[in-house]
Parts: structure tokens; sequence; C-alpha cells
């Protein structure tokens, strides 16, 4: 896949970025300019972590982004935390100070928000898990399905994605082979990443994903996410602070997000559209098509502009949709995308560059949300440990997925917007 | 053969949801059409999906309908699911969609468009879940 890397194309020139029907303008200034990631970290990552309570590991988390930062607990005064957004700012005294309410890559947008507006200086987005997965017989207990329309039918994570999955494989052709490229390549970089929780268990072939057992076709047990346990944070502060900072800021260029509704409720059919649908690909089997949309134009962006996708790999099959949906490739071409190299980590767009989900790590339902935008920072910082992309100055990360019928999309870069 | 489950997790029917659970009981499969726009909703809901209309009426489905998509699994959810069994959404002839389970058929036999009909089974207790195998055996 010999391309050259390092050499920037002209910014702000839209490839795919101007699909019709996308008659929104992008803000007249920068929502985020003003505002940048000053600190990442993550906590080990394990299976299990014995000692630790959830609210240990993201205390952890936020001690280890403050220091990346070369910031302290005086300096903060916003939280983001999922549920202990409140227990945090209790317990470690940091009131009175701004608290957000949003999940995943929206908690990292919140921020940058409310610091924009003047809500606060220093906010901390935190999130951890620990002590939760003792039920080992029963697959991942935060998405068990929860109402009785779906429970009787024996659906979880890996049947509701599975079920889009087959539409695909219906309407386009999309392969198992195509899908085991995705797993062994994620994987593969997993395997060569020091801090991944299945560092060292590779290298695999498309063969060994689809020799593993299989749990719900097409999926093989390694097209899978693991389950998890671990703690992350992030920094976020003004820019005009960058001066007191450690690390190279980055800057959030773009965010957004498209919901169907809630997760694991619904049958995830790829055919669920919106009133508001423009045409036959606004539909469930592409949400983040209009999140993605979104995100270039405030980050005034094409595609060709990202050098990395830290793309959510909950299963293989939804690194391809995901790829669709963004625009990265054609409806329906996702699969040959990744069977030609596209993703590897010397392709055009190296993907999940850690590990992921499959081999860094799945943290719980929110810390591992979290985690493809840390692997975005880290990527243009150029402070990857293992499969760091030379020249990266873009970097996507995504968070959700059809069979959860939603999907976040953020843009990082060192350039300021 | 992919067969009924046996003592599967079943979740509290509700005052919304008693008329579809006293359906299946009775050997009906039933569905909320909207006398407003007659939108066919499902599952059970206070407000029409099409118009956002109160006025829906139960009716009872023909039970009919085409595979549209289908996983069949091999690790379960919990260990009370016998495995393999295969998890289908399936659209009803009457413009609705539900979740379900296929059963009458081999696991390797299922295909898209596949032409299916309720087979209504007790699963322990009083809950009767509607399954649905092949229309033409
Ligand atoms: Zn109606």
């Amino acid at each position: 896949m010999g391309h050259s890397r390092g050499v920037p194309g002209p910014r702000g020139q839209s490839d795919k970025g101007d699909r019709k029907g996308h008659d929104a303008m992008a803000p007249e200034s920068h929502p985020y300019r003003d505002v940048v990631v000053a600190g990442v970290f993550n906590t080990a990552q394990a299976r299990r972590l014995p000692g630790h309570t959830s609210a240990s590991i993201t205390v952890e988390a936020v001690h280890g982004a403050l220091a990346d930062a070369g910031l302290g607990l005086d300096d903060v005064d916003g939280v983001s935390a999922a549920d202990l957004s409140a227990r945090l700012i209790h317990d470690l005294r940091l009131g009175p100070a701004w608290r957000g309410t949003q999940y995943g890559l929206g908690m990292i947008a919140e921020a940058a928000l409310a610091i924009s507006a003047g809500m606060c200086d220093v906010a901390v987005v935190a999130s951890g898990e620990a002590g939760i997965h003792t039920d080992r017989a029963a697959t991942a207990p935060w998405t068990r399905p929860e109402n009785e329309f779906v429970i009787p039918w024996g659906l979880f994570t890996a049947a509701e994605f599975a079920l889009v999955a087959r539409r695909h494989m219906i309407e386009y052709g999309t392969t198992e082979d195509q899908m085991a490229t995705v797993a062994a390549t994620i994987r593969n970089n997993g395997h060569a990443n020091p801090e991944a929780v299945y560092h060292g268990r590779g290298p695999y072939t498309p063969a060994d994903i689809r020799a593993s057992r299989p749990i719900a076709e097409p999926f093989h047990l390694l097209d899978c996410a693991m389950t998890s346990e671990g703690g992350c944070a992030l920094v976020l502060t003004r820019a005009d602070r960058a001066r007191d900072l450690r690390a190279t800021p980055v800057y959030l260029l773009g965010m957004a997000a498209d919901s169907y509704g809630p997760a694991y409720q619904h049958p995830p059919a790829y055919d669920l559209a919106g009133r508001t649908a423009r045409d036959a690909d606004d539909r469930a089997g592409t949400v983040g098509r209009r999140a993605a949309d979104r995100a270039f134009r405030t980050a005034r962006l094409g595609r060709t502009d990202v050098d990395v996708l830290e793309l959510y790999d909950p299963f293989s099959f939804e690194v391809i949709r995901q790829l669709e949906a963004f625009g990265f490739c054609a409806p329906g071409e996702g699969g040959p995308f990744v069977a030609d190299g596209h993703i590897a980590p010397d392709g055009k767009y190296p993907a999940t560059t850690d590990g992921g989900l499959m081999s860094y790590s799945h943290a719980g339902s929110n810390p591992q949300m979290l985690q493809r935008a840390i692997r975005a920072v880290q990527q243009v910082r150029g402070t990857c440990a293992s499969t760091q992309i030379p020249g990266a100055r873009v970097a996507l990360a995504s968070a959700g997925g059809s069979g959860a019928l939603f999907n976040q999309v953020a843009l990082f870069g060192t350039e300021r917007p | 053969m992919l067969e009924p489950q046996t003592g599967v997790p079943l979740n509290p029917v509700t005052p919304l949801t008693a008329p579809f659970w006293d359906g299946c009981a009775e050997g009906e499969l039933r569905y909320q059409r909207c006398t407003a726009c007659g939108t066919a909703n499902f599952t059970p809901t206070d407000l029409c999906r099409g118009c956002t209309s109160r006025e829906l009426e139960w009716r009872v489905s023909a039970g009919l309908g085409t595979v549209y998509s289908w996983t069949v699994v091999h690790r379960p959810v919990t260990p009370s699911f016998t495995t393999p069994y295969a998890v289908a959404i399936v659209d009803l002839d009457e413009g609705y969609r539900m979740l379900t389970n296929l059963i009458g058929v081999e696991a390797d036999a299922v295909r898209e468009g596949m032409r299916v009909r309720v087979d209504l089974h007790g699963v322990g207790g009083e809950r009767v879940l509607p399954y649905f195998r092949p229309q033409f055996p």
C-alpha cells in the first residue's frame, strides 16, 4: 500500500465533504478554536483490575491526565465523568464546578463548548470502570437488552450488530473475509502495542479470525471486542493557557453525533429511517453519516486531510460500515476498501492503531468510547509507543455504532482551526 | 432444526403491553393500528409513530411475513438460552416489523426474504412467545 505520508494536501479542500443535501453552514467562528486538549491519560487496562473501583480508577486517570497537562486538581473547575461527575466534584472538593452531562465523545465537545462559553477554564473529562464484570458466564453486561420485546429473543450486542452486518452482506455482497481483514489488522496493532490487554497475542491472519469459534453469525470470537476494565481522562483548557502546559496542545477541530433512538430496545434494522431522510442512504445502517459531514464542515476539512482513523471497533463489520458512513468510500465499497489494505498501518487511512476495543481495551461502557479520542490525540502529538503514523496531523475518532443506533465523530489536530 | 426455547428471561408485562401478551396467550398476534393515519405500530406505544396521534386500536395480524435479517447465535447472552438459536427481524404483511426467533428450519437454510408464519409457544410461566417458522415447510 505504498503511498507518501507526511505530505499534507491542501487544507480546507472538500473531496467527499459536499455530498448533496448538506445545506447548513459551517459556523462563522470556529466553536472550539480557543480551547485545547492539554492532557490525556489511560490507566493500566486489564480484563480485571483487582482492588479498584470505578471511582478509584477514574481518579487515577484524572491525576494522570492533569500531570500530562502540567496542571493539578487546584486548577480544575469543570468535571464531566458520566454518572460519577457529581461524586468527583464532591469527593475531590472541586466545587463550585461546571458539571458535564454528556457521554462518549460528546463529553469532549460539551466540555470544549463550556470553556468557549466561559462556564469554566479547566475541565477534566474522565471515565473508568472496574469491579463490575463479575458475571463471567454472560456477555457484555452493560448492553443487555432490557425490554420484553428483545430480552426473550436472546438479543445481545453481538447479535444486534450481526443483524446490521447481515443486511450489508445481502445488499452489497460484503464477505466474512473482508470483516476478518479488519479484525486481523486491528488485532495486529494491539499485538504490537505494549499497553494493550492482548499485547503479543498475534500476529493474526484473516484465516485465524475466521477459524475462531462462531458467536453470532457472521461474527466469530475474534471479530468481537473484548470486555475489560480501566480508566481514562482528558484535560481541556483555554488555548491562551497553552504556555503553562507540558504537552503539545491539540485542538478539537469538529464533533457531531447522530442517534436513531434508544440503544438495545428496538431491532437494529438497517433501513430504519427518520422523517428527514435526504436519500436512500440516510438510515440507521449509515448512522454517523450526517455527524461526519457536520464534523468535517466545522473543521473545514475534507476526508483526504485525515491522516489516521481511530475508528470505534466493537465488531469488525462496524469499521467497514463507518468507512462508508463517514464518506471515506462509497456505500457498499467498504469491504473491498479494507481488503485492499487501506486501513493497514501503511495504508491511506490507518485505523484503530492501538488495537482498539478488540485488543487494546474495551473498558466498561463509557471509558472505551473516550479511548478512541485519546489515541487520536496521541497520534497527532506523535507520541504513540507503537504504530505511530509518521507526520499525522489530523486524526478522526468515533464511538457508538449501528447496533446501538448512535454514532459520534470527532476530529483532532495540532493546527489551530 | 431450530427449536423454541424453554425458560428464557422475561421482563414484566406493563399495562401498555398487556393486550399484546394476552393476545399471544389466546392464540392471536396483535398490533396497534392508528385510526388517524393507518400506520401499523409495533412495539406497543401510546403515540402513533406515523403521526403522533393517540387514536390506536388493537388489531389481529395474519401472522405472515418475510425475513428481513437474521443471525444464528452460538454463544448465548446468558446460559438460559440453548444454542444455536436464530434471532430475526421479520416484516409482517400488515406493514410492521418485529424481533423474533426462527424455528422449524435448519440454521444454515435461513434466507433473506423467506416467507414465515407465526408459531406461538409457551416458554414457562404464563408467557406465550410468538416464534416464526417457514410458511411452507
Ligand atoms: Zn397515525
